[in-house]
């Protein structure tokens, strides 16, 4: 029963609910409070904060905790753009963002903000000219994602905050939800003053999440509270989610190196697989750098949601893009960007492996797509009745 | 191998109920949603396709432990019916956006992707029953005379009924009521639906002043003598046949008899000006054979109407429907639709009815 779709979320690693069971018991305290049971707490949200700052290339003091990667990337959109906002009002950001980056900065426009959204080629790869050239000097904040989740392509975010470091003052965030565990992340070497991160994405559990605020960035909270997490987000933390969060980080780039290169392999086998036994078949942003674990691929003629029905009843979990949006079915934005028409769009596969996946999981899936593919492809417009 | 059934759910009580009659009938059940459109009326919070609809229907798939998918059916549902709507509405016509939905929709584009899963059937939550007969099928009334939905299904062949189910047309609505509580439905008592589901608000006439901006004018209201008597706000407003909203004070009722599209006027008469002996039937399919001559039938031009005996014959590619009483003009573009008893024969669109 092939899962393949670990750009939705991964299955909790069994140390990591290990490690996390504790501070649902026992130490169940809260980890403001003074006594033993509350300081234990504290204590395992702040060695997961070590933990996931060594993974990430930060300081300890630099890891906000949240309630999961679209709380991130909320607080790190409205966060700066609220302090800053007697500086400059203009906010740049891509077409291609998860939807928390872009519903934030599409909210931000409603409030009187100005946001640029950068095009991508077809590649799905943002163009640093263009980003230089939209830079002003109202230009607050620019937010641009390493790892896209719906294609896999790894954006420049490097020479991106290069040039937007030498070209104006804004603050440069990422969001690097797909990247973790994926590519190795180092935030310091990288420049950029916040990027979100998801624990369910590596093994972690759901519902914890985490904003990298680098020393110095000016950001006001979006949640108002108790003033818990350096007063950036307030609320009980999560104790047991982070404890869990910093084992799944901790794994995660220890072993990153060789699952990229386990994970690439079987990638490029399945992607040589649909390629050769089902024709009219298109790798979306084939020619741009690619984290190893993902494809997404328009089949011509196939739907893709009937294309996920088929493959759900022959026990295969992949998807058609992003699993944020079932519910508007509407054509990935993503691809859309990347110039794909919209009929193509609609049969796009997004199949994405990880830790459990074995090459018995891709030969079955290489196996019963061609035949799916063929009979969907054999629906055709018919009319009803006597007409 | 267990037989599968795709049921088309809409959130509402029927069609959880059609779904979990399918899964007791030993069907291995996949519940589909189709959504339909989307903007503004995609958020009323009560009609169907809404998220509230969705979540509705996910949560008693849930509960019946069958599979659930939403399918994106908006653009083909804009093509077909949206189009037919607004077409028929700038031509003085008016239309029933279900008949064809399941003619466009859920009878082929649904119908062919059920198959596509290896699905047998295709059930819907409508009040009709098919039954086996001989060779082929027939398509009965519901077995509640007052939910009979058999008039929007007239359009199916035997070919179509051969893979269609109506569970809840073997119940009456307060047994389908029972059923869905005593499964702990959460749909159970949840209201009925009656707007057409994609005019937001359930406001027509906003939506076909949107939509159909030449039909929402205002032009002046005839007797079928020529006399104006008042004016309207737009032909695509009426229908032939309403009395009421026309704000003319005659101090008898007036109806309205004619839309005129071509030069924007309604022409209005009397009731007894709105006898007619005859129409004239297009897009005629017929549940079996198609008849080689003349047959006798009760024939119903509206939903949920009331029925009249008439002959019916052939002529060119359309059917001549003669009453046996005169009967009060039915309106262009609703459907006529043939019963013998509790049996559907066919039905058509109506084209013209004439004195």
């Amino acid at each position: 029963m092939p899962y393949l779709d670990y750009a939705a979320t991964t299955p909790i690693l069994d140390e990591v609910l290990e490690a996390m069971a504790p501070y649902q018991r026992q130490l169940f305290g809260n980890p403001s409070s003074v006594y033993e049971t509350g300081r234990e707490g504290k204590k395992g949200m702040e060695e997961a904060r070590d933990l996931i700052a060594a993974a990430v290339g930060a300081q300890p003091a630099e890891i906000i905790f949240t309630g999961g990667g679209t709380e991130a990337d909320n607080l790190a959109l409205k966060g700066p753009a609220f302090k800053l906002r007697s500086q400059g009002n203009h906010i740049i950001t891509t077409a291609v963002e998860h939807h928390a980056v872009l519903h934030s900065a599409e909210w931000l426009e409603k409030q009187g903000f100005r946001v640029t959204f950068l095009g991508v080629d077809q590649n799905g790869l943002i163009d640093l000219e263009r980003l230089k050239s939209a830079l002003t000097k109202e230009t607050i904040l620019v937010s641009i994602m390493l790892v896209n989740n719906e294609v896999g392509v790894i954006e420049p975010v490097a020479e991106a905050v290069r040039i937007v470091k030498e070209n104006s003052r804004a603050l440069f965030h990422s969001d690097a939800v797909q990247a973790l565990g994926k590519l190795k992340v180092n935030l310091d070497e990288l420049g950029v003053d916040l990027a979100s991160f998801s624990a369910h994405k590596v093994g972690g559990p759901k519902g914890t999440g985490a904003l990298f605020v680098k020393r110095g960035t000016p950001i006001e909270p979006v949640l108002h509270g108790g003033g818990q997490e350096r007063d950036l987000r307030s609320g009980t933390p999560n104790v047991a989610g982070i404890v869990g969060f910093g084992v799944a980080a901790q794994i995660a780039a220890k072993e990153v190196e060789q699952e990229a290169e386990r994970l690439t392999d079987m990638r490029d086998q399945v992607q040589e697989g649909i390629k050769a036994s089902i024709e009219r078949v298109h790798v979306n942003a084939e020619d741009a750098p690619r984290i190893g674990n993902t494809l997404n691929v328009c089949i011509e003629g196939v739907e893709g949601e009937s294309l996920l029905l088929m493959l759900d009843s022959k026990e295969v979990a992949a998807s058609s893009g992003s699993a944020c949006t079932s519910g508007s079915l509407d054509p990935s934005h993503v691809l859309m960007a990347m110039g794909v028409a919209p009929e193509l769009a609609h049969g796009s596969l997004r199949v994405s492996l990880g830790r459990a996946t074995t090459s018995d999981d891709i030969d079955d899936f290489t196996e019963v797509l061609p035949a799916i593919v063929d009979k969907l492809r054999s629906i055709a417009p018919r009319s009803v009745g006597g007409r | 191998m267990k037989r599968k059934a795709v049921v088309a759910m809409s959130g509402g009580v029927d069609s959880s109920v059609a779904a979990a009659l399918m899964k007791e009938d030993g069907y291995e059940v996949i519940g589909i949603m189709m959504k339909l459109w989307q903007g503004e009326a995609a958020n009323n919070e009560s009609g169907c396709c809404s998220v509230d609809a969705a979540e509705d229907a996910r949560r008693v798939a849930q509960v019946l432990d069958i599979p659930f998918y939403v399918f994106n059916f908006a653009e083909h549902f804009s093509k077909t019916v949206i189009e037919r709507f607004v077409s028929d509405y700038s031509h003085g016509v008016t239309p029933n956006p279900c008949i064809e939905c399941n003619r466009s929709v859920k009878f082929s584009a649904l119908l062919e992707r059920a198959k596509a899963f290896d699905a047998e059937v295709l059930a819907t939550g409508h009040y009709a029953r098919v039954r086996s007969a001989g060779a082929g099928f027939k398509l009965l009334r519901g077995m509640d005379p007052d939910k009979d939905q058999s008039y929007v299904l007239y359009m199916l062949g035997s070919a179509d009924l051969a893979h269609a189910q109506f569970p809840v047309g073997e119940y009456r609505k307060p047994e389908i009521r029972e059923i869905a509580a005593s499964l702990g439905l959460r749909t159970a008592a949840k209201p009925e639906s009656q707007e057409i589901c994609f005019v937001p608000n359930g406001d027509s006439h906003a939506f076909l002043r949107e939509k159909v901006p030449a039909g929402s004018q205002p032009g002046p209201i005839h007797t079928s003598d020529g006399e104006r008597i008042g004016s309207h706000r737009g032909f695509a407003h009426y229908t032939v046949g309403q009395r009421r909203g026309l704000g003319v004070g005659l101090g008898y009722p007036v109806y309205v008899k004619q839309v005129r599209p071509d030069d924007n006027a309604l022409i209005v008469g009397t009731a007894e000006e709105m006898l007619s002996d005859e129409m004239e039937v297009q897009e005629v399919s017929f549940t079996g054979l198609v008849p080689s001559s003349e047959f006798e039938a009760s024939v119903m031009t509206r939903y949920r109407g009331e029925e009249a005996d008439a002959k019916i014959q052939p002529y060119g590619s359309r059917w001549i429907v003669s009453f046996n009483e005169p009967q009060g003009l039915a309106a262009p573009g609703q459907a006529a639709v043939f019963y013998r008893d509790e049996e559907l024969l066919g039905g058509g669109t109506i084209l013209r009815t004439s004195a």
